[in-house]
């Protein structure tokens, strides 16, 4: 059994069951009519075999088939979809175990941004008192290889991020689209030992990053055993149109029995209704068309239950997550999986706050405590994220990991029991008798054990300053000079053999 | 009798009535012609097309604009009435004298680059260009740069807008302007470029016109360009 992440142990029903049946019908209705619009020919005609109906017609530049898709064709999908899904680990007890109706709540990062923020300290004079300060002060850089391997060795110091989707979009001169996908898995799975879960950008690539993760765990059937790479396809793009590309990769994920997540991000407002009820509605739709592709390429292979819907913001249509509605639409989808027994991916914690400061931990702390009550599976783009995903703070990441700490903290059980209420009042009884009649030497023992929470860990000293991030920034530093867990050097060499493409700078053994 | 029906264009710009079908943001107006409607009416009043399109449809959008820039107005109470004014349009079409006033402020052939499928701020984008007057063709998502050249030449159009939200396919922006090169068509035809990824210096190193950060930047560089 996982050991990570943390048990929600009454997860938040938002939705009642009946209102779970209405947007459960209301879903299914909108995949009959209008149906889906599918530029993939082939998942139209495997939707066809199982009884779906299709009309071609012509969208723009591409072909496109409009999809009814009567319900008992989904519900036939969704009775082969494992109940557990393991997301495997080149460390087997950081595999992430989910269960559809298990209550076990995981922390990883994610998305590709598009800057690293770096912080640098420092000095200036003030022209009001004449004293010198140290101030941060940030600077974005592109997304580069090298950032992509510090954000990974990061993710393995932070205790708890549970999975690893990489944060960090690549840049590098010498990353092509014929050699990104496999640079970006060696340098996620070279420099992390828990889940690595990521999209990949180029279809003929996907055998390449499976060969290299079979190399690193020993052949393909203990990969589909501890499978140390799990997927993500954006197959669906809101509202209900189903991507080529991505139906491709989806169908090969589904055939080589690998985890796969189904994610569909609507922005509420624009690809998708703003209200709640109109929401839900849509995304759930589109979640399962996503998983009756999957299912119908091959019944019974892992499915994850993503959405990752999102609000538009009103002035400028720009993606919106430290918000209400975000939680509302959220907490309702992980309802809607476990509904369906299928596991959740879930989102909490980005920061539409373009920088580490006040805006930021709002946001941020929001939808940490929020979203993980309805006890989804997965919560992702959990760490670091700014800038509504564009920018990624390692900074933030370390505090965004304390953030989740106190979120987690918040689900330890009360500990009310009859023994416990039996100490009480015999500590209670022994402290009225005693000279100062204080709490204290009862307060060692949780204390010794941990079951204290220990406060905020950056608290500054100075009283006319906040230093949160430049503590922050030291404490990043001794993170960074952390051994790195690189994989043996036989596997490197095996690897580097074996997969074309790779460069050499990411070779530790060099 | 005409003065009307032109305030009545220009409120129904700001309510974003395409036609009578259409709510506006006040209650109650369901039912009530909209802006089609109202076009069609004046026209068949024997009012004059430049009066509708300066002093009803862009007057509208105008003050959409204004409300907007104060905090009164949000991005989809804009979106709503530009395509109220694409409505306007369509009924004004038939009689307009081609080349005057024929495609507004000229014609823009609007599309995402090859393998990106963004397409909500390139929408946005289009959208606003009509509403300010532009005629915009769309040719959509994952367009090849030889197909986006070829619509600027059929199209006659003056200015190409491309838009990218993936650092993998900007670089496909760059490949549009050679095309337009190939074909001889580079003095006649602009290209201003957006979306996230991209920046000036981004368009200056491809070789475009013009960069814009969103619709409105989108809205001015046209102008500037097609003038
Ligand atoms: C919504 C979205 C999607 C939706 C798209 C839905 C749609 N109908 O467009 C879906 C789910 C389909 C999608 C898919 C993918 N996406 Co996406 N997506 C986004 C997201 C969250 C928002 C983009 C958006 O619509 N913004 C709102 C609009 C209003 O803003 P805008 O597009 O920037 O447009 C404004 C300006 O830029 C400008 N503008 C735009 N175009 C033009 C054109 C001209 C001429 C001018 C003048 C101005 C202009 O004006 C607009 C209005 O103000 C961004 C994250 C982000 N914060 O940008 C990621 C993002 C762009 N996606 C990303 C990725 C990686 C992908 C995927 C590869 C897989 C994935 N991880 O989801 C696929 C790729 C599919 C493909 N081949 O294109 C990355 C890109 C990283 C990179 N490589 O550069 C981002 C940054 C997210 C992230 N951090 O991981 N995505």
């Amino acid at each position: 059994m996982s050991e990570r992440g943390i048990v929600v142990h009454k997860p938040y029903a938002r939705l009642s069951r009946e209102q779970m049946e209405m947007i459960d019908k209301a879903s299914l209705d909108l995949l009959e009519n209008p149906g889906i619009l599918c530029y993939h020919e082939e998942s139209v005609t495997m939707l066809e075999k199982a009884g779906a109906t299709a009309k071609a017609t012509r969208e723009g530049e591409h072909d496109a088939w409009w999809v009814s898709i009567p319900a008992k064709v989904v519900k036939q999908a969704l009775d082969t979809v494992p109940a557990t899904v393991t997301l495997g680990a080149r460390n087997p007890e950081n595999k992430v175990i989910l269960e559809a109706e298990g209550n076990r709540v995981h922390f990883g990062s994610g998305s590709e941004t598009n800057y690293w923020l770096e912080v640098k300290p420092e000095k200036f004079t003030s022209t009001e008192d004449g004293r010198e300060r140290v101030l941060p002060i940030m600077k974005r850089n592109r997304g580069s290889l090298e950032y992509l391997c510090r954000s990974a060795h990061l993710s393995e110091q932070l205790e708890n991020l549970d999975f690893f989707i990489r944060n960090v979009n690549v840049q590098d001169t010498d990353v092509t689209t014929e050699n990104k996908d496999v640079n970006v898995f060696f340098a996620a799975l070279n420099n992390i030992t828990k889940p690595v879960v990521s999209g990949v950008a180029d279809f003929d690539q996907l055998e390449q990053v499976v060969k290299m993760a079979e190399i690193i765990v020993g052949g393909r059937d203990e990969l589909v055993k501890n499978p140390v790479v799990s997927f993500i396809t954006s197959v669906v793009k809101s509202p209900l149109q189903i991507v080529a590309e991505t139906a491709e990769k989806l169908i090969a994920i589904a055939r080589l029995g690998l985890p796969v997540v189904i994610s569909t991000s609507p922005q509420g407002g624009s690809t998708a209704p703003i209200d709640e009820v109109g929401m839900v509605a849509q995304v759930n739709a589109e979640a399962l068309a996503g998983i009756t592709i999957n299912q119908l390429a091959n019944p019974g292979a892992p499915v994850i239950y993503g959405a990752v819907p999102v609000r538009a913001r009103m002035d400028d249509l720009h993606d919106m997550y430290g918000v209400p509605e975000f939680c509302h639409y959220n907490m309702d989808c992980a309802q809607m999986a476990r509904y369906y027994k299928v596991p959740c991916y879930s989102t909490a914690g980005v920061g539409d706050a373009k920088v580490p400061g006040i805006q930021a931990s709002v946001e941020k702390m929001y939808t940490y405590t929020a979203v993980p009550f309805a006890a989804p599976g997965l919560v992702h783009y959990a760490f670091g994220l700014l800038d509504k995903t564009q920018t990624f703070s390692p900074e933030q990441a370390v505090l965004d990991n304390h953030k989740i700490g106190m979120a987690k903290f918040l689900h330890r059980e009360s500990g009310i029991t009859e023994e416990a209420i039996e100490r009480t009042k015999k500590t209670v009884q022994e402290v009225m008798h005693s000279p100062y009649r204080m709490y204290a030497r009862y307060a060692r023992g949780m204390l010794r054990r941990g079951e204290i929470f220990g406060g905020f860990p950056f608290e500054g000293e100075s009283e006319d300053q906040d230093q949160t991030l430049l503590n922050v920034h030291e404490h990043l530093k001794e993170l960074e000079a952390r051994e790195p867990q690189y994989l043996s050097e036989d596997v490197c060499k095996e690897i580097f053999d074996k997969i074309p493409g790779l460069l050499p700078r990411l070779n530790p053994y060099k | 009798m005409s003065k009307d029906l032109i305030e009545q264009i220009v409120n129904n710009v700001l309510q974003g009535r395409r036609n009578k079908d259409d709510e506006g943001i006040e209650e109650g107006m369901t039912g009530d012609p909209g802006v089609a409607e109202l076009v069609q009416k004046a026209l068949d009043s024997g009012t004059d097309t430049n009066d509708i399109l300066l002093n009803g449809l862009s007057r509208g959008m105008e003050l959409v604009g204004e409300k907007y820039e104060t905090g009164e107005y949000f991005i989809p109470d804009m979106l709503t009435a530009a395509e109220a004014v694409e409505e306007g349009m369509k009924v004004m079409e038939p009689h307009l004298v081609k080349g005057e006033g024929g495609s507004g402020k000229g014609k823009v052939v609007m599309a995402t680059v090859e393998k990106d499928l963004h397409d909500i701020g390139k929408n946005l984008v289009s959208i606003m260009l009509k509403g300010a007057g532009f005629t915009v063709v769309d040719l959509g998502i994952d367009v090849p740069a030889a197909r986006i050249a070829e619509a600027a030449e059929e199209e006659g159009a003056g200015l190409v807008g491309l838009s990218a939200l993936l650092n993998t396919t900007m670089s496909n922006m760059g490949d549009v302007v050679k095309e337009l090169e190939q074909k001889g068509l580079r003095d006649k035809v602009k290209v201003l470029i957006g979306g996230a990824p991209t920046s000036e210096d981004f368009a200056k190193e491809i070789g475009a016109d013009s960069y814009g950060k969103d619709a409105f930047a989108a809205i001015r560089e046209a102008e500037k360009l097609l003038k």
